[in-house]
C-alpha cells in the first residue's frame, strides 16, 4: 500500500475512512490511478462515511475527476455518505460535471446461443445472395430499357463517355494482357511438350494450344484481367460519385444515373473485352508457338501449318462469343456494387472487393453453362 | 498590457509560407496566452486555416519559429513531438471522423493509443465526453455516416477532448450549422473551456462567436496578423477591412442580437 500513499492516502478514523488525494490526477496517470481507485473501493463493513480530501491534487482533468466519481458511486451505492473536502474553487466546474455523466445504463447484447449465431449468419448470408441476384436482375432491366432507348435515339447516347472508357479499358488495358496471355501461352506449350513428349506426341501440343487459347483460356484469363482491373475501377468511381452525392445530384436535375454513367461504361466494356480477348489468343498463340519451337524444336512452319488442320473459324468463334456476354456481366456487377458503397471508406473498400470476386465467379460460372450449351450443340 | 504576464502557450515568429511564388503567410507573428479563447478571422482564403494547419504540423513553412508549450516545433525530436501532441486537441472542419469507427472508437481512439488504461475506463471516460459535448451515450455505436452535421460536430470535439488537452484548435466549429445549433455550440465550448481550463484557438467566420465567446480577436490579411484585441477594438478601428467585416450590415445583424 505504500505506493498508493503518493496517490491517495487512506486512513481509518473510527468508522470514518479519510482519503487524501495527491498530486497530478490527470490522463498520462490514469493507468496508476486506477487500481489505486479499485483498491479503496473494497467493501469494508466498519466504513460508515467516507472523507474524500482534494486539496492536494494538481492538476486535475476529466480522468481524475472521473476516477474520483467512481469511487464516490461505489461507496453511495453501499450507502454510505461521501464528503469532498478542500475542493479547489477551479475543480468545481468538472466535478459537477462528471457527476452527470455515466448515469444513463446503456443496454449491453446479451450473447446469444452459439448454435442460433451460427443459423442467423446462414439465414443472413442466403437473403444476402438472394438480394445481390434481384439488384444484378434489377440493373440488368435498367440497362435494357436505357440501351433500348439508345438505340431509338442515337444522339441520346453519351458517345465521349464511352469513346474515353474504351480508352481506359480498351486500349490502355493492351499491353498488360498481352504479355499476360502471352505468358500463359508459353506455360501452356512448355507444360504440354514436357508431358505430351514422353508418348512421343510433342506435335499434339499444338492442337491442345490452338483449341484451348480459342476456345477457353483466351477469353477466361481477359475476362478475369478485366474484372480485376476494370469491374474493380468502375465500382471504386461509382462508389465515390455515391459517397460525395454526385449521384444523388445527377438525379435530382432529372438525369438518369444509368444512362449518364452506367451505360457507357458498359458499351465500353462490351466492345473492348472481345477485342482484348481476340489480341490476347493472338498474344498465347504466339507464345505457344515461340516456346514450341525454342523449346519443342517444332518449326514455326509446321507450327502454323498444323495449327491450320487443328483450329476452324468455329473454334475461333465459340472462344470470342462468349466475351461480350462475360463483359456484360462484369459491367452489370460492377454497376450494382458501386451503387451499393455507402458513407464509409470501408464499404468502399468492401464492396469493390464484392464486385470482383462475384463478377469472377459469374464469369467461371458462365463459361461452365457455355461450356455445356457449346458441347450439347455439337460445337 | 495585463495579458503579457500571462503564460504564452503557443507563439509563432515571423512565419512565411509560400505556395509556388506566393505568400501566404508573410512574416506572421501570433501569441495565444493560457486560458483564452482566441477567435481568428480573416478573408476567404487569407489563410487562416493555412496558419492552422502550419501550427500543427500539416503543411511545411519557409521561415519562422513556432513555438507550443515552450517547445520549438522545429527541433523538437519524435518523442517531444508527440508529447505535444498529446496536449492538444484539433476539431477539424469536417470533423474528420474515421468512417470505418463507430461513434465510441472515435472517441476511445486517442485513448487507446496513448494511454495504457482499462477498457472499462475507457468507456467509461468515452461516454462521459460525449456527454460534455451534449450527445445521448445512445449515439455511440452509430457510424459517422449515420450522423448529422451538428453530431458530427459534436463526436468530432470529443475526440479532439479525448486526452483532455489544454490547448484545443477549432476550425470554423459553426460552419454548416443552423444559428440555434450554432450558439449551442459556442455556449458549450465556453462551458468546455472554463470546467477544463483550456485555451481555444478558433478560426471562425461566426460574428455571433466572436461576440459570444472570444476573449480576444486576431485580425489576418494581407499574409500578417493587422490586429489582436476584443472586439470593442475591432470596432474601434479604421482599417477598411475591419470596417466591413465588423461594422457591415450582416455584422449590423449580429450587433442586434446579441
Amino acid at each position: 500500500m505504500s505506493e498508493d500513499d503518493n496517490i491517495l492516502r487512506s486512513s481509518l478514523q473510527g468508522d470514518r475512512l479519510v482519503l487524501t488525494a495527491l498530486g497530478p490526477w490527470t490522463a498520462v496517470h490514469a493507468h496508476d490511478l486506477e487500481p489505486v481507485i479499485d483498491r479503496q473501493s473494497v467493501p469494508n463493513n466498519q466504513v460508515r462515511a467516507v472523507d474524500i480530501d482534494l486539496s492536494q491534487v494538481k492538476p486535475l482533468d476529466t480522468f481524475g475527476a472521473w476516477l474520483i466519481e467512481r469511487l464516490v458511486r461505489v461507496w453511495n451505492a453501499r450507502g454510505v455518505e461521501v464528503r469532498m473536502l478542500g475542493m479547489p474553487e477551479d475543480y468545481r466546474g468538472l466535478i459537477d460535471e462528471v457527476q452527470e455523466a455515466n448515469t444513463k445504463v446503456v443496454p449491453v447484447p446479451v450473447p446469444q446461443n452459439r448454435v442460433i449465431v451460427v443459423l442467423e449468419v446462414v439465414g443472413k448470408t442466403i437473403v444476402k445472395i438472394i438480394d445481390a441476384t434481384k439488384l444484378i436482375l434489377q440493373m440488368l432491366g435498367q440497362v435494357s430499357v436505357v440501351g433500348a432507348r439508345a438505340v431509338l435515339h442515337p444522339t441520346k447516347f453519351r458517345w465521349t463517355s464511352m469513346v474515353v472508357h474504351i480508352d481506359r479499358v480498351g486500349w490502355n488495358g493492351v499491353p498488360i494482357m498481352l504479355l499476360v496471355t502471352f505468358l500463359i501461352g508459353c506455360i501452356l506449350a512448355q507444360q504440354g511438350i514436357f508431358h505430351f513428349r514422353k508418348f512421343g506426341a510433342d506435335i499434339f501440343v499444338i492442337d491442345m494450344i490452338g483449341i484451348l487459347v480459342l476456345r477457353e483460356v483466351g477469353v477466361l484469363i481477359v475476362s478475369v484481367m478485366i474484372a480485376g482491373r476494370s469491374g474493380s475501377a468502375y465500382t471504386a468511381e461509382l462508389g465515390s460519385m455515391k459517397m460525395r452525392e454526385e449521384i444523388d445530384a445527377l438525379r435530382t436535375m432529372g438525369f438518369d444515373p444509368v444512362e449518364v454513367l452506367i451505360l457507357p461504361r458498359i458499351v465500353a466494356l462490351v466492345i473492348s473485352l472481345p477485342i482484348l480477348a481476340f489480341l490476347g489468343s493472338m498474344s498465347a498463340l504466339y507464345g505457344g508457338g515461340l516456346v514450341a519451337w525454342l523449346y519443342g524444336g517444332i518449326d514455326p512452319d509446321v507450327f502454323l501449318a498444323r495449327l491450320r488442320e487443328a483450329i476452324s473459324l468455329e473454334t475461333f468463334l465459340v472462344g470470342i462469343i462468349k466475351a461480350p456476354v462475360m463483359a456484360f456481366v462484369i459491367g452489370l456487377v460492377a454497376a450494382v456494387q458501386g451503387l451499393q458503397v455507402e458513407g464509409s471508406a470501408e464499404s468502399l473498400g468492401a464492396r469493390t472487393t464484392s464486385s470482383v470476386v462475384i463478377s469472377i465467379f459469374l464469369v467461371i460460372v458462365l463459361d461452365g453453362f457455355f461450356a455445356i450449351f457449346f458441347a450439347s450443340i455439337g460445337m | 498590457m495585463a495579458a503579457l504576464s500571462k503564460e504564452v502557450v503557443l507563439s509563432a515568429r515571423d512565419v512565411v509560407v509560400a505556395f509556388g511564388e506566393r505568400n501566404i503567410l508573410d512574416h506572421l507573428d501570433l501569441d495565444v496566452y493560457r486560458g483564452e479563447v482566441l477567435g481568428f478571422v480573416g478573408g476567404s482564403g487569407a489563410g487562416k486555416s493555412v496558419l492552422m494547419r502550419t501550427i500543427i504540423g500539416l503543411i511545411p513553412k519557409r521561415e519562422g519559429i513556432i513555438k507550443v508549450f515552450g517547445q520549438y516545433l522545429d527541433t523538437a525530436t519524435e518523442e517531444q513531438l508527440v508529447a505535444v501532441e498529446q496536449r492538444w486537441g484539433i476539431l477539424f472542419q469536417q470533423g474528420a471522423l474515421f468512417s470505418s469507427l463507430t461513434v465510441l472508437q472515435n472517441v476511445q481512439f486517442p485513448i487507446r493509443e496513448y494511454l495504457n488504461v482499462s477498457e472499462r475506463l475507457m468507456d467509461e471516460i468515452a461516454v462521459a465526453k460525449l456527454e460534455m459535448v451534449g450527445l445521448s451515450p445512445d449515439v455511440q455505436s452509430k457510424f459517422p455516416s449515420e450522423l448529422s452535421g451538428g453530431m458530427i460536430k459534436r463526436v468530432a470535439l470529443a475526440r479532439a477532448l479525448a486526452l483532455d488537452p489544454e490547448l484545443v484548435f477549432l476550425d470554423e466549429p459553426t460552419s454548416g450549422l443552423d444559428p440555434i445549433g450554432a450558439g449551442e455550440f459556442d455556449e458549450l465550448i465556453k462551458t468546455l473551456q472554463r470546467t477544463l481550463g483550456l485555451t481555444v484557438y478558433m478560426v471562425t467566420h461566426d460574428l455571433d462567436s466572436l461576440h459570444a465567446i472570444c476573449d480576444r480577436i486576431a485580425v489576418l490579411a494581407g499574409g500578417k496578423v493587422i490586429l489582436t484585441g476584443t472586439m470593442k477594438d475591432m470596432l474601434a478601428s479604421e482599417h477598411p477591412w475591419l470596417k466591413s467585416y465588423f461594422r457591415g450590415k450582416r455584422a449590423r445583424m449580429a450587433n442586434l442580437e446579441s
